[in-house]
């Protein structure tokens, strides 16, 4: 999932200044399982929103909004009624999601509520870890399911630095070394041959080459 | 002038080598590093200089080895990946040789977060070993990544690092098989203080024939006081200062523990030049380069062997 973390309520505050009309739009997936931007979330915040406006004399109007998925335009359509209404769009989504709805709806200011942070998975509750850098590149059947370019800090390639000590990261040592998994588990596997193999430079034009990255899809277009 | 890597004439001559390590100033003066050039000139075959170590900005490495050679030392470049991608790795190995530079060490380099640039954009486009192949290919071959010609190759002796007192222990010989695979013809180590686990990390090195592949030079580093020794031991990741040497430390009058410091390393050298599969050391003195000679001296390796000089 993508995961993200609420902005300080300052923040929001100083870019919500101008407005006194805010729609507060949460997203049910991956920020609602991250317990950033789903409903719950959407309701917590408009609530602060008012109770603050009115500790400082001030009125506003927050209605409160959550939709599937902020990425996806048939859901962002269920927006449509209701924006116009509106001064201000808060969007609870994360980068995608405050981009996608700010294109279909470019009239109507969007700020976003939400820091979007990595791609990751619930390691337990109240616990995210990123695991994924989307490189482009897959090379996690060469190194036992660990990604080196994201779970190592230096994003090496050819076993750990120098920093490997009892298994944790010398940079972040509440971290696992990346790479102290990768032997341990390439050796049970009976794949140490692996870790004697020299991996050239990575393809980051996969991940950066030519900015924004598409995929497009011949198959999946033909019936719009 | 020196045509070729004084330092690799000293290895290939079978000689023991010393090599020592200057830190660049915090700033843009060149006397610095002429007066820390001054002070080694004579007592090691090489010096070492670092690369914005820890993640420090200081003055560059590149620019510190060409004044280095002005002063007739034959310096070793360090290059770490960290700040770096490809194209400007490959650009400045070109650089140093053109300017006359003729050993280079290839690091990964300390994580950005240590430095006094904890928001920098830590780079890591190729790691070191992918550094330490490219550059061999630019030698060798007069390919640079990629596969495109060079109009004339890089003359440059090439090094890396190794640290035996990291984990996963038995996997630091694997990694530095794959460091001479690459291309790596001589390795200057983590300093040692723990002779003990050196020595089954050599023992390793030998079983797998490496120290026939590469040139190890064990890697010394006098301690200031028993406090620097501590210091060590618990704050920085990668370094096995044991009990013995701290107690040992602690157990000399303040005002002698930079005496013991220098006893600690000179003994360290005596055993390192008795090993089998090391080839020579690498004197550490951080911030303290005016003790090397002296080191050099009660270690009976004064004075360095001539080699052969066009």
């Amino acid at each position: 999932m993508i995961t993200a973390e609420r902005k300080p309520l300052a923040e929001i505050k100083a870019m919500l200044a101008p407005y006194r009309k805010i729609l507060v739009v949460g997203c049910g997936t991956c920020v609602a399982e991250c317990a950033s931007g789903g409903e719950k979330e959407v309701g917590l915040l408009a609530s602060a929103l008012r109770m603050d406006a009115q500790i400082e004399g001030r009125t506003i109007e927050a209605h409160e909004m959550t939709i599937d998925r902020q990425c996806v335009y048939e859901f962002i359509d269920k927006l449509t009624e209701a924006v116009g209404r509106y001064d201000v769009i808060l969007s609870l989504g994360c980068g995608a999601g405050v981009q996608a709805v700010a294109e279909v709806f470019p009239k109507t200011p969007v700020v976003p509520a939400l820091n979007t942070t990595f791609i990751g998975e619930t390691k337990e509750s109240g616990l995210w870890v990123e695991n994924c850098r989307a490189c482009g590149d897959c090379k996690l059947g060469y190194f036992a399911g660990v990604c080196p370019v994201t779970r190592c800090a230096k994003g090496l390639f050819n076993g750990p630095c120098g920093g490997s000590k009892n298994g944790a990261c010398e940079v972040d040592p509440d971290s696992p070394c990346a790479w102290q998994l990768i032997v341990e588990r390439l050796d049970s596997a009976g794949r140490s041959d692996l870790l004697e193999a020299i991996y050239p430079p990575a393809d980051w034009s996969k991940q950066q080459g030519k900015g924004p990255r598409k995929i497009v899809r011949e198959d999946q277009r033909s019936e719009s | 002038m020196k045509a070729e890597s004084n330092l690799k004439n000293v290895l290939t001559q079978h000689n023991f080598a010393v090599t020592a390590e200057c830190g660049p100033p915090k700033g843009a003066d060149p006397v610095v590093i002429q007066k820390k050039g001054d002070i080694l000139k004579g007592y090691v075959d090489s010096v070492n200089v670092t690369d914005n170590q820890t993640g420090v900005v200081r003055l560059s490495s590149m620019a510190a080895c060409a004044i280095l050679r002005q002063e007739g030392l034959d310096p070793v470049l360090q290059m770490v990946t960290r700040d770096r991608n490809r194209i400007a790795l490959q650009s400045d190995v070109l650089g140093a040789s053109s300017l006359g530079i003729r050993n280079i060490l290839c690091l990964s380099g300390d994580h950005q977060s240590f430095g006094n640039q904890p928001q920098a954009k830590g780079v890591f486009d190729i790691d070191s070993i992918q550094f330490i192949q490219a550059v061999r290919r630019m030698r060798d071959e007069g390919l640079i990544i990629g596969g495109e010609k060079l109009s004339e190759p890089p003359r440059l002796f090439i090094g890396a690092v190794a640290n035996p007192f990291a984990d996963p222990f038995d996997y630091r010989v694997v990694r530095l098989g794959k460091k001479a695979a690459a291309g790596a013809e001589f390795i200057q180590t983590q300093c040692i203080y723990n002779l003990k686990r050196f020595a089954e990390w050599i023992r390793q090195v030998r079983d797998r024939g490496l120290d026939r592949k590469v040139y190890i030079l064990g890697g010394v580093t006098p301690l200031k006081s028993a406090r620097m020794a501590e210091y060590m031991s618990r704050q920085v990741a990668g370094m096995d200062v044991p009990d013995n040497i701290i107690s040992r430390m602690k157990g000399v009058d303040p005002k002698d523990q930079r005496r013991e410091g220098i006893a600690i390393a000179v003994e360290t050298i005596m055993a390192l030049k008795y090993m089998e599969g090391v080839h020579g050391v690498h004197i550490m003195a951080i911030e303290w380069e005016d003790v090397v000679p002296q080191i050099v001296e009660e270690a009976g390796l004064y004075p360095r062997p001539e080699t052969s000089r066009e």
